[in-house]
């Protein structure tokens, strides 16, 4: 492991922070330059090494905020430019910045395409459930029934989870943080940066102008979260509560909130959470856990070591190179029929 | 039947069957025979729309077109002298294609009331039905004769069936004096190893069919064409898409810079991607993107990294990627979109020809997004334009619209390959790192901005799709800021008129008519506009191929000429540009959308009469 020195500073832009105060993307950045050096050292990457590329909405705007490359690109797009990004030169560390509007509807194609690929990226997907810069229209996020500018009578549009989305596509990297918790949010992002493939991190994020409280009901605050929130853990137990006794056991073909202790329940019967099956069936259930049926699942849900797209593109040019007669253009420029005229 | 032996300027012979019956190899076997030995060749081939149309029907009918000469062939002709039909679909689809003298190669075994029927002729003759009495018709029994040439074959009836399009080139080369040597060679360098007794059938029906023409008298000599007396060297022949694909690799070696494709796969754009995909060992990266507009972006994002950026598509395509075209030309990185037109509007014509993208090349975008457009105007010119465009972008920092058409595109010619170490270098504006903060929109005197890789320490930077400010890059929506910006965006574009080649005009530089075109339509201009200047007529020629910016002496040659007449495959769109940008001269119009080339002949006509 190398050792750079870098701080949060390091990483901190000249540029004035334009966020509404109190809104969630704050905790983000913050958490993403606390990351930062410490990916940085995790994966021997200077400084230069660190691309964010953004999308459009209130959190793409987050590459200005950052002392590394950035492109601030077009509605939807970032996916897709953070690809040709990554392809192009694989030993940069790329990010991208998005929202659920950004990548779930308008760039939805995009996001389930790099999934698909397994590109080396890093998705941090901003989630407040709104349309925050076009100021509040509802989302592909939003809940249904949500009275916002575009659905004055309630929306009548189921909403997508991310996380089914993502370990849909069969994702290899899915992660669920929530604004106030910035040390999880730091640890997650260190490991998505570890991961060689795309990683999703989704950030459940407040936006206190357009959709205030929107995930208050499990992350309001501390007391709530430890109630109504379960943080996966590789290889622990599925436990939370203030007092550690609550627990997911699998009922059937469903998950099932038990008290450790209660109707003949013992931490012998609690999952153990296996983040690296390729399985996908239970990292899809726990994606999906709502409240207040069960806990939000936040942590690592899935992370699974494939082939990465960007590598395999990099290793068929070399083997090519290899094996092929034409090495240069001029090679190209004579092969097959010609013929001289005298 | 009458010898002719006297010598031809030029010949249009065109093979024609069902999808599956091979005219394709058939046809290019034939043009390479021709090209060997020394004769200019232009072929284009006519594939139907549907992969495998049903049998028999005209709908199924695949051509292939081959013009050649003795001196400059510049399209594949309008009319054939020979054809070649393998059945009687064949017959119906290309009738309107025969000159008035043509001889009609017909497989008499394919003459059946199905068949027949299939190709929705009204008769069973469909020979008087078309009219085709006064031309010389041969009805020769191909598939009966190439299965008897192979009586010894292991080869089973339908496979001895499949070598009757062999029948077909043998006839062809016996009556256009040409040997059999490179079918054969080409034959055996296919099939000889994996498929040995495939590569014996076919070269004993090459023989059948030159010897059956040969024992028949069948015009022997009709067609002989002297050499081209081409400039000597090394030649191959290259299609336009194959050409445009090399280009960009041609261009990503003199500048230094790998080569990435981000590309959507559509028709007829769609072999510069596969041809592309196919050159890893030059270091070619090729992304197939999951939509038109990911195949821009990524090309987009690969450009941002350092890569040399191409993304290729038809004009649904270009719809598709437009606003990304626009977050090139605000982020100032070098991309070359390549657009090769096909009819349209919508899914139109894809098969077809058309030059009617021309606006949106120049303006189909939001706010003032000026680019540089270029234009190909021949299969192998293709490869140059490709190189000059991709050296426009990267040395102007600039996207760069470069113009194909779907009929320039999949035509075929000679082509005098060139060497690497002749070819222009280039010179792309790298950043190198210096003290204190980059500033990325910082520019030098033709208002370039530098190209600066993520990687490289020390020019870490932010970039994006919201106006910069003039000095330092960070966001601004200061009013006169944006004013100069658009401005200073605009003077880039039409700074790279320093690097545009003064404008040419073929013929005199002053007079009556001056037929202006641009892009795919140089050959039969050129065609029709030499045919004419032969009669003595006062007619020049004028062909664009820098569209944005135009030549710099491009008003003094409008000004020399009485009348200036714009000919193109749409209804008038470098008319109205021109017309825009040049009040004082009028510029009358030539214009066809039938998805189909020019011919020369409705050239003349029209030439004729603005002439009178």
């Amino acid at each position: 492991m190398a050792e750079y020195k870098y701080t949060p500073d390091s990483f901190k832009s000249d540029q004035q922070v334009k966020w509404c105060a109190g809104c969630g993307d704050h905790a983000v950045l913050n958490a993403v330059q606390r990351a930062l050096p410490e990916v940085a050292d995790a994966l021997d990457k200077p400084h230069e090494k660190f691309v964010f590329v953004s999308g459009i909405g209130c959190s793409s705007r987050f590459i200005y905020y950052m002392r590394t490359f950035g492109f601030h690109t077009i509605h939807g797009r970032a996916a897709a430019v953070a690809t040709g990004v990554k392809v192009a030169n694989p030993d940069l560390s790329v990010w991208v910045c998005t929202g659920d509007g950004d990548s779930l509807a308008i760039g939805g194609n995009h996001f389930i395409h790099a999934l698909r690929r397994n590109v080396d990226l890093n998705i941090i997907l901003f989630n407040n459930e709104i349309y925050g810069l076009t100021k509040g229209q509802y989302s592909p996020t939003t809940k249904l029934g949500t009275v916002t500018k575009t659905s004055p009578y309630g929306t009548v549009e189921h909403p997508f989870n991310p996380g089914e989305l993502a370990i849909g596509a069969k994702g290899t990297f899915f992660a669920r943080t929530v604004d106030a918790e910035v040390m999880l949010t730091k640890e997650l992002l260190v490991e998505a940066a570890k991961h060689r493939g795309t990683s999703v991190v989704e950030a459940l994020v407040n936006c206190m102008i357009f959709n205030n409280k929107t995930h208050a009901s499990f992350a309001a605050d501390k007391a709530t979260r430890a109630e109504h929130t379960i943080t996966l853990r590789h290889g622990e137990k599925m436990l939370f509560g203030a007092n550690r006794d609550k627990g997911l056991v699998l009922e059937g073909l469903k998950l099932k909130v038990v008290t450790v202790g209660e109707d003949g329940y013992t931490l012998d019967h609690i999952l153990t959470h296996d983040a690296h099956t390729e399985d996908t069936t239970l990292h899809y259930m726990l994606a999906s856990m709502k409240y207040p049926e069960y806990p939000v699942a936040l942590g690592i849900i899935r992370s699974v070591s494939q082939p990465n797209y960007d590598t395999e593109v990099e290793k068929q040019v070399e083997s090519v190179k290899e094996a092929s007669p034409i090495k240069c253009m001029d090679d190209l420029l004579n092969s097959g029929e010609t013929w001289i005229l005298p | 039947m009458e010898q002719q032996t006297a010598l031809l300027k030029d010949v249009v012979i065109r093979f024609s069957g069902d999808s599956g019956d091979g005219m394709q190899l058939t046809g290019t076997l034939f043009s390479e025979t021709l090209a060997l030995a020394g004769n200019a060749i232009s072929t284009f081939p006519d594939y139907p729309a549907e992969i495998r149309a049903p049998q028999g029907t005209v709908a199924g009918v695949s051509g292939f077109q081959v013009h050649y000469g003795s001196a400059t062939v510049n399209n594949p002709g309008d009319k054939c002298d020979v054809l070649v039909a393998m059945n009687p679909a064949a017959l119906k689809a290309n009738a309107r294609f025969l000159k008035s003298d043509a001889t009609i190669i017909v497989d008499g075994d394919s003459l059946t009331a199905d068949n027949i029927a299939k190709a929705s002729f009204a008769t069973d003759d469909p020979i008087a039905e078309l009219n085709l009495g006064g031309r010389n018709v041969i009805i020769a029994r191909i598939t009966t004769m190439a299965r008897e040439a192979l009586s010894d074959s292991a080869l089973d009836m339908k496979a001895k069936s499949k070598c009757k399009n062999m029948f077909a080139l043998g006839i062809c080369l016996y009556i256009t004096n040409r040997t059999t040597a490179h079918a054969h060679d080409y034959i055996n360098a296919k099939f000889g190893r994996k498929a040995p007794a495939v590569a014996e059938a076919n070269n004993l029906v090459i023989e059948a069919g030159y010897n059956y023409a040969a024992n028949n008298h069948l015009e022997h000599n009709a067609y002989a064409v002297e050499p081209a007396g081409l400039p000597k060297g090394k030649y191959r022949t290259i299609n336009g898409n194959v050409a445009t694909a090399w280009g960009f690799i041609a261009a990503s070696d003199k500048s230094g810079r790998p080569l990435f494709c981000g590309s959507y796969p559509i028709t007829p754009a769609t072999v510069i991607l596969e041809e592309l995909a196919k050159h890893k060992s030059l270091g070619v990266k090729t992304v197939q993107a999951e939509d038109e507009i990911a195949g821009i972006c990524t090309a987009i994002g690969a450009a941002y990294a350092g890569n040399f950026a191409v993304t290729t598509t038809s004009g649904p395509g270009l719809s598709l990627k437009s606003e990304a075209l626009g977050l090139a030309v605000m982020a100032e990185l070098p991309l070359v979109v390549v657009d090769v037109q096909r009819g349209g509007p919508s899914t139109g014509l894809p098969t077809k020809t058309e030059q009617s993208d021309l606006l949106q090349a120049l303006y189909g975008r939001n706010g003032e997004c000026p680019v540089p457009v270029i234009a190909a105007s021949s299969p192998s010119d293709c490869f140059h334009y490709a190189f000059v465009a991709s050296k426009i972008a990267m040395e102007h920092m600039t996207p760069v619209v470069l113009l194909t058409d779907g009929f320039i595109a999949n035509s075929s010619e000679a082509w005098a390959i060139p060497a690497m170490a002749d070819m222009p270098t280039i010179t792309p504006p790298i950043a190198v790192a210096s003290e204190g903060d980059f500033m990325p929109y910082k520019r030098d005197e033709r208002n370039v901005r530098s190209w600066a890789f993520p990687g490289t320490a020390g020019l870490e930077h932010r970039i994006g799709g919201l106006e910069k400010h003039f000095a330092t890059g960070n966001i601004s929506y200061d009013p006169a800021n944006h004013q100069q910006m658009v401005t200073t965006r605009a003077a880039k574009v039409a700074a790279v008129v320093a690097d545009v080649p003064q404008q040419s005009v073929d013929g005199d530089s002053s007079g009556e008519l001056l037929v202006v075109g641009w892009g795919g339509t140089r050959g039969h201009l050129a065609s029709a506009v030499a045919a004419l200047r032969e009669q003595g007529k006062s007619v020049s020629h004028c062909h664009l191929n820098y569209i944005n910016p135009l030549p710099a002496n491009i008003s003094e040659i409008f000004g020399a000429f009485r009348r200036i007449v714009v000919c193109e495959l749409n209804e008038g769109q470098a008319a109205a540009y021109l017309q825009g940008l040049f009040p004082q001269y009028r510029f009358e119009q030539c214009n066809k959308v039938e998805g189909q080339p020019f011919t020369v002949a409705e050239l003349i006509e029209v030439f004729n009469e603005k002439l009178n």
